[in-house]
């Protein structure tokens, strides 16, 4: 940091804040690129089943789909409301 | 075997038809027969960054449709002789680039062309969909801004899934990272991404650096490619670029803040 720099306003460094929010989301849309094109069918069909027996909104029903060398894994994740 | 290659973003504005018109160029004036296909139909501008848009008769639907032949659509760049430009239409609708109808005219033209370069419209819908999907390699252009990058890596998620070597289980598009509008001095600010940054966000090979310049509008203004500017930053980073795609190793240049010495700060104000 040179003299004059001292004297300069501190701003925060705009760059890394880009950066990091850049990671997150690039990130995140890779994740979901990768997901095959049945999922928010299948999402969907499985939410109307689950409300048959339970009252539930859209948001409580996740489906994703790891993938590792060997094997893939259906993950289902059911959030039943409190009583 | 010709050398098929995209220019694409995603994002408008990034410097894509300033990139096609100085990479094919470039490419031409080391004495490689070479065509630049403008893709934006409906919004055809690499006519006019080129300084050709008077000599504009038959466009590439025109010859997809059969209403032209290829030489009749074909404009020879009046600078390099080895230079062909194959004009948008500005009057049809992007749906008339058909798979078929485009994949006609690119077997055609790579009986004779060393280099394709195909000059993409921004978006993700069809007329980008039809620029990339006959590619083998993709210059990815990107400015150091977060709406940039982000499309940039759609754009690459897209090439590795929709275009025809994707879709064929071949090898995959090439893909070259090329940074423009680089303002070194904001960087070092710490107030623009770096390029550095852009690399380990996007993980693809680094091809060339243009900062940004005032030349670029100047060229622009006159219909000159960057390129031809030798003695501009710009034109010499496009020069670097086209020799780095052509399999020479360059080292990268204008990367960081030239400092100012005393007496350029004093009359100049610094």
């Amino acid at each position: 940091m040179s003299f004059l720099d001292y004297f300069r306003s501190k701003k925060t460094n705009t760059a890394n804040v880009a950066k990091e929010r850049l990671q997150i989301i690039v990130a995140h849309e890779r994740g979901h690129r990768k997901q095959p094109d049945y999922l928010p069918a299948l999402q969907q069909e499985l939410l109307a089943v689950i409300r048959k027996y339970v009252d539930i909104s859209d948001d409580m029903v996740q489906v994703e789909i790891d993938r590792t060398d060997t094997c893939s894994v259906l993950e289902l994740n059911v959030t039943l409301p409190e009583k | 075997m010709a050398r098929i290659i995209v220019v694409t973003s995603g994002k408008g504005g990034v410097g894509k038809t300033t990139t096609s018109a100085s990479i094919s160029t470039g490419i031409a004036k080391r004495g490689h027969k070479t065509v630049v296909i403008d893709f934006d139909v409906g919004l055809r501008n690499l006519d006019l960054i080129m300084n050709c848009e008077r000599r504009v008769v038959y466009d590439f639907v025109n010859v997809i449709q059969g209403e032209a032949s290829l030489n009749q659509a074909l404009i020879r760049d009046k600078r390099v002789n080895t230079l062909f430009i194959l004009p948008a239409s500005q009057t049809r609708e992007k749906e008339a680039l058909t798979k078929e109808g485009v994949e006609r005219v690119i077997n055609e033209l790579a009986q004779t062309f060393d280099y394709i370069i195909c000059d993409s419209p921004a978006g993700i819908e069809h007329g980008a969909q039809m620029a990339l999907y006959f590619a083998d390699e993709a210059i990815v252009v990107t400015n150091p801004e977060v709406s940039s990058v982000r499309d940039s890596d759609r754009i690459l998620g897209i090439l590795q899934s929709k275009s025809r070597r994707a879709e064929k289980g071949q090898d995959p598009v090439k893909e070259h990272l090329l940074v423009t509008r680089y303002n070194p001095v904001r960087v070092e600010r710490g107030e623009m991404l770096s390029v550095a940054d852009i690399e380990e966000i996007l993980a693809i090979p680094l091809m060339g650096v243009i900062p940004e310049s005032q030349i670029v509008l100047n060229s622009s203004n006159q219909g000159l490619p960057v390129i031809l500017e030798t003695e501009s930053d710009a034109g010499q980073a496009y020069d670097d670029a086209v020799a780095r795609l052509l399999g020479e190793e360059r080292e990268h240049r204008f990367m960081t803040a030239q400092k100012k010495g005393f007496f350029s700060r004093m009359f100049k104000g610094g």
